[in-house]
C-alpha cells in the first residue's frame, strides 16, 4: 500500500523535474526578446481593447507608441490626456495634447415627432436596413433605431430609449473611443468637445432636403431658414445648402442661437434653466419707470 | 423529361393570375418622374432645363459613361421640375419631372407599326442605334445592351439565347409580349444575330407557358437557324448562368460571363426593343408591366411609359383592395417593396405586386438548425447558412473565399428555411460590405 503511494508520489516528482529541465532549454533555445517597455505601457494604458486609437487592441497601440519614433499623432482617446503623459514620461517622447471629447447623437427624430409611414420586417440592424431603403420614416438622413451603434460600445455607455427610439449617451460613461461613429451607417453620431459641466450646443438633425419636405419628414428638422447663422456673433453656424451645423471650435455658448431656431432642432445640454425672464421683468419695470418719469416732466 | 439546369433550385407556387389578359395600353399619364439612374452603372447627365419643350423620344439625360444609358422622354409636354423623388431603391434619386402636354397629338394617337422584316441596318449601324436608344436588359437587372453586345474582337460567339423562362411567380409581362408579338420578336432575333455575326438561337421557354412555346415552335418551322428550347419548370432558370446550363449544358465559370462559354442571353423584352429601335426608330420609352395581386379586381399587363408613378397602374386595376400590406415592384422572389406609390416606373419594372397581410408578412428568424436545405436549394452551389453567419459576425474576408460574390440573389434560401432565417439580407449585406472592402484595398 505505501509502496504505490511511494512510487506515484516519486514518479510524479521525476516527471515534473524532467518537464521543467525540458522546458528551461526550450525557453533558453526560443527566447525571444521583447521590449520589456511594451509592457509596462501595456499596463499604462487602459486595458479595453476597444480599438478607438486605430490599433487592434492595447497591446497593438503599446507596439506602435514604443516602436514609432514620432508619436505625436498617436492618441488614446479612452486614457485621454493623463495616460498619454505617462506614457510620454515613460517613453521619454512628445505627446500633443488632445481636448476632450464625446460623442453626440445628432438626431431628434423620435417616434412623435417623425412618424413611421412604412415598416421593416428585415433583420433589425441599421446596415442592412441602410442598405435596403431610406427608412421607416421620410427622413432619409436621421437615426434608423435598430442600435447599431449600441452594439458596438464596450463601455456601455449607451442604450436606445424605448420611447423615442433613439440612442442614449450616458456622459459619464462615454469615453469617446469613437466606436459607435464608424458603426452609425448614416454618420449621426459626431465627436465634439467635452467641457467641464458638459455644455453643448449642436444642430440635432441631419436632413438636407429643402425646408419644406424636411418639415414634413420630422417636425424637429432643420429647414435651412439660416436664422442661427445671422445671429451668431462668431460666426460659428455654416449653412451646408439647407443644414446648419455649428462649428464646436467657434462656438462659445452664447446660445442666442437656440430660442430663434423656428423648428426647435437646436439642442442644448444641461445648460441650466434660464433666468432671463426676470431680467426681461425688471427692464421692463424700468422702461416703465423711465416713461413714466418722461410722462411726469411732459406734464410739468 | 425537360432540359433544365443541376444544382438547387425550387418550385413556388406560380400564380401566373394575369396569363390570359393581354395587354392594354395605360392612359398616358399628367406627369411623368423619369429618374435618371435607371441602368446599373453611372447615372446619365440631364441636358434637358426647367421649361423646356420636349417631344417624344427626345433625350433628355445623355449616357454618363460607357456602362450608363441614355434616357428618353416618354411623352411631349413641358420640363417643370428637376428635383429628387423617391424611386424604386428607397431612396431619393434626382428624377426629370415633364408635365404632359394634353394637346400634343402625338402623346395619344398611338401609332400602330406594322410589321417589317427585311433589316436593312449594317451590324455597327445596329450597335450604334442600340446604344443610341436606351436600350438596358429589360429582365430586371437593366444592364445596358450595347455594353453586353459591344464583344471584344476575338471572341468566339457560337449562340445566341433568348430568355422567355419568366420563372418569378406572378409575372407575365414577357409571356404577354412573346404571345402578341412574336413575329416581331423573331425578327428582333434576327437583328442581333446580324448584329454579332451568330448563327445560332435558341429560344427558352419554360414548360408553363405551352401556348407560347407551341406558337414559336410554328413559327420557327422554316428557320434553321432559330430553335425553341422547352424547359422545365423551375426557379431561377431565368437567371444567366442557369439559362446557358439548361439550354446548352455549359458552365459558366465563377466570376464569368457567358461570354466565356461563347454564349450570349438577351431576354424577349429587350429583343422586342431592339426591334422597335432598329425598325421602326422608336427609343425605350414604354415598356410592359404586369400589375397582379391576388386580391385585385382586374389584374392584367399594360403597356406603361417609363416614369409613369404606380398609382395610376393600381388605379387603372381598380385600386388598393382592403388589407394591402406590401406593393412590390418586381416579382414576389426578387422583388423589392417600395416605399410609397408615388414611386415612378423605371426601365427595370417588369411586374407591380400587391400583396395582403398573411402572405407578406415574414416569420420570426429562429435560430439554424442545420438541416442543409439552403445548401441544397442554392442554384450556385454556396452555403447560405455558413455565409450568413460569417456576415453577421463581420469575417468579410472569409465569406469572400467562400465565394460570397458569385449569389445571385435569387432567395431560394430564404424562401426554403424553416426557421425564417434572413439569409438573403445578410448575404446581400455581405457582397456589399465584400464590394467596398475591394474598393478600399485598391
Amino acid at each position: 500500500m505505501t509502496d504505490s503511494i511511494l512510487y506515484s508520489v516519486f514518479l510524479l516528482i521525476s516527471l515534473g523535474g524532467l518537464a521543467a529541465v525540458i522546458l528551461y532549454f526550450v525557453s533558453k533555445k526560443f527566447y525571444v526578446y521583447e521590449n520589456p517597455l511594451i509592457a509596462e505601457i501595456e499596463d499604462i494604458l487602459p486595458a479595453a481593447n476597444c480599438a478607438g486609437c486605430g490599433s487592434l487592441g492595447c497591446k497593438a497601440f503599446a507596439e506602435k507608441l514604443v516602436l514609432s519614433e514620432d508619436i505625436s499623432n498617436l492618441f488614446c482617446p479612452v486614457g485621454g490626456n493623463d495616460t498619454m503623459k505617462l506614457v510620454a514620461t515613460k517613453l521619454g517622447k512628445e505627446v500633443s495634447e488632445k481636448d476632450p471629447t464625446i460623442a453626440v447623437v445628432r438626431c431628434q427624430g423620435s417616434c412623435e415627432v417623425r412618424p413611421k409611414t412604412t415598416e421593416f420586417q428585415g433583420p433589425r440592424t441599421c446596415a442592412i436596413s441602410a442598405m435596403i431603403y431610406s427608412g421607416e420614416t421620410d427622413c432619409e438622413y436621421g437615426c434608423l433605431g435598430d442600435g447599431d451603434c449600441v452594439k458596438v460600445c464596450k463601455f456601455d455607455a449607451m442604450y436606445m430609449d424605448e420611447s423615442t427610439g433613439l440612442p442614449i449617451i450616458l456622459t459619464d460613461k462615454c469615453t469617446s473611443c469613437g466606436m459607435c461613429v464608424t458603426a452609425c451607417p448614416r454618420n449621426i453620431i459626431e465627436m465634439r468637445p467635452r467641457n467641464k459641466k458638459d455644455l453643448k450646443i449642436y444642430v440635432g438633425c441631419l436632413n438636407q432636403d429643402k425646408g419644406g419636405v424636411a418639415k414634413k419628414a420630422c417636425s424637429l428638422a432643420c429647414i435651412g431658414c439660416s436664422k442661427c447663422e445671422e445671429i451668431c456673433p462668431k460666426d460659428a453656424v455654416i449653412m451646408i445648402n439647407t443644414l446648419a451645423y455649428i462649428d464646436p471650435v467657434l462656438c462659445t455658448l452664447c446660445r442666442k442661437c437656440v430660442p430663434i431656431c423656428p423648428t426647435n432642432s437646436i439642442v442644448e445640454t444641461n445648460f441650466p434653466p434660464k433666468k432671463e425672464k426676470k431680467v426681461d421683468n425688471e427692464k421692463a419695470d424700468e422702461i416703465s419707470e423711465i416713461v413714466k418719469l418722461v410722462k411726469v416732466k411732459m406734464d410739468v | 423529361m425537360f432540359k433544365t439546369f443541376q444544382i438547387g433550385g425550387i418550385h413556388p407556387p406560380e400564380n401566373k393570375i394575369t396569363s390570359t389578359s393581354s395587354i392594354k395600353r395605360l392612359t398616358v399619364p399628367k406627369t411623368v418622374y423619369v429618374p435618371i439612374a435607371q441602368h446599373i452603372g453611372i447615372p446619365s447627365e440631364i441636358i434637358v432645363a426647367v421649361k423646356d419643350k420636349v417631344t417624344i423620344g427626345q433625350v433628355i439625360a445623355k449616357s454618363g459613361g460607357y456602362v450608363s444609358s441614355n434616357i428618353h422622354s416618354p411623352v411631349a409636354g413641358v420640363v417643370t421640375k428637376l428635383d429628387k423623388f423617391i424611386d424604386t431603391s428607397g431612396y431619393k434619386k434626382q428624377c426629370i419631372v415633364i408635365r404632359t402636354d394634353e394637346k400634343d397629338p402625338s402623346n395619344f394617337n398611338e401609332q400602330e407599326y406594322l410589321l417589317k422584316t427585311s433589316i436593312e441596318l449594317s451590324p455597327k449601324e445596329i450597335l450604334q442605334r442600340i446604344t443610341d436608344f436606351g436600350i438596358v436588359g429589360l429582365g430586371g437587372a437593366t444592364f445596358p445592351s450595347h455594353v453586353k453586345l459591344n464583344v471584344r474582337e476575338g471572341t468566339t460567339l457560337d449562340c445566341l439565347l433568348i430568355n422567355g423562362v419568366e420563372c418569378e411567380p406572378y409575372l407575365t409581362a414577357d409571356h404577354r409580349l412573346m404571345l402578341e408579338k412574336s413575329e416581331e420578336i423573331i425578327v428582333g432575333i434576327k437583328i442581333v444575330m446580324r448584329a454579332l455575326n451568330i448563327s445560332k438561337a435558341i429560344i427558352g421557354i419554360e414548360n408553363n407557358k405551352k401556348d407560347a412555346i407551341d406558337l414559336f415552335k410554328n413559327l420557327t418551322k422554316n428557320e434553321s437557324t432559330i430553335q425553341v428550347g422547352t424547359l422545365q419548370v423551375k426557379y431561377p432558370q431565368g437567371g444567366e448562368k442557369q439559362l446557358v446550363k439548361a439550354l446548352l449544358n455549359r458552365d459558366v465559370p465563377i466570376n464569368g460571363l457567358p461570354l466565356d462559354v461563347g454564349v450570349i442571353v438577351h431576354n424577349v423584352g429587350t429583343i422586342f426593343a431592339i426591334y422597335e429601335a432598329i425598325q421602326h426608330n422608336k427609343p425605350l420609352t414604354e415598356r410592359v408591366v404586369t400589375v397582379t395581386g391576388k386580391n385585385l379586381k382586374n389584374a392584367s399587363n399594360f403597356w406603361v411609359k417609363i416614369g409613369t408613378p404606380i398609382n395610376n397602374l393600381i388605379d387603372a386595376v381598380g385600386g388598393l383592395p382592403e388589407g394591402t400590406r406590401k406593393i412590390v415592384n418586381g416579382g414576389p422572389m426578387m422583388g423589392k417593396a417600395i416605399k410609397n406609390t408615388d414611386v415612378p416606373v423605371t426601365k427595370g419594372t417588369s411586374g407591380i405586386l400587391v400583396i395582403s397581410e398573411n402572405e407578406a408578412s415574414r416569420g420570426k428568424s429562429e435560430n439554424c438548425i442545420r438541416c442543409g436545405e439552403c445548401v441544397f436549394v442554392c442554384p450556385m452551389g454556396l452555403e447560405p447558412y455558413l455565409l450568413m453567419n460569417l456576415v453577421e459576425k463581420n469575417f468579410i474576408d472569409r465569406a469572400s473565399s467562400e465565394d460570397i460574390n458569385t449569389c445571385i440573389e435569387c432567395g431560394s434560401c430564404s424562401y426554403v428555411c424553416p426557421s425564417h432565417r434572413p439569409l438573403l439580407d445578410f448575404i446581400r449585406f455581405g457582397k456589399n460590405s465584400e464590394k467596398k472592402l475591394q474598393t478600399v484595398k485598391n
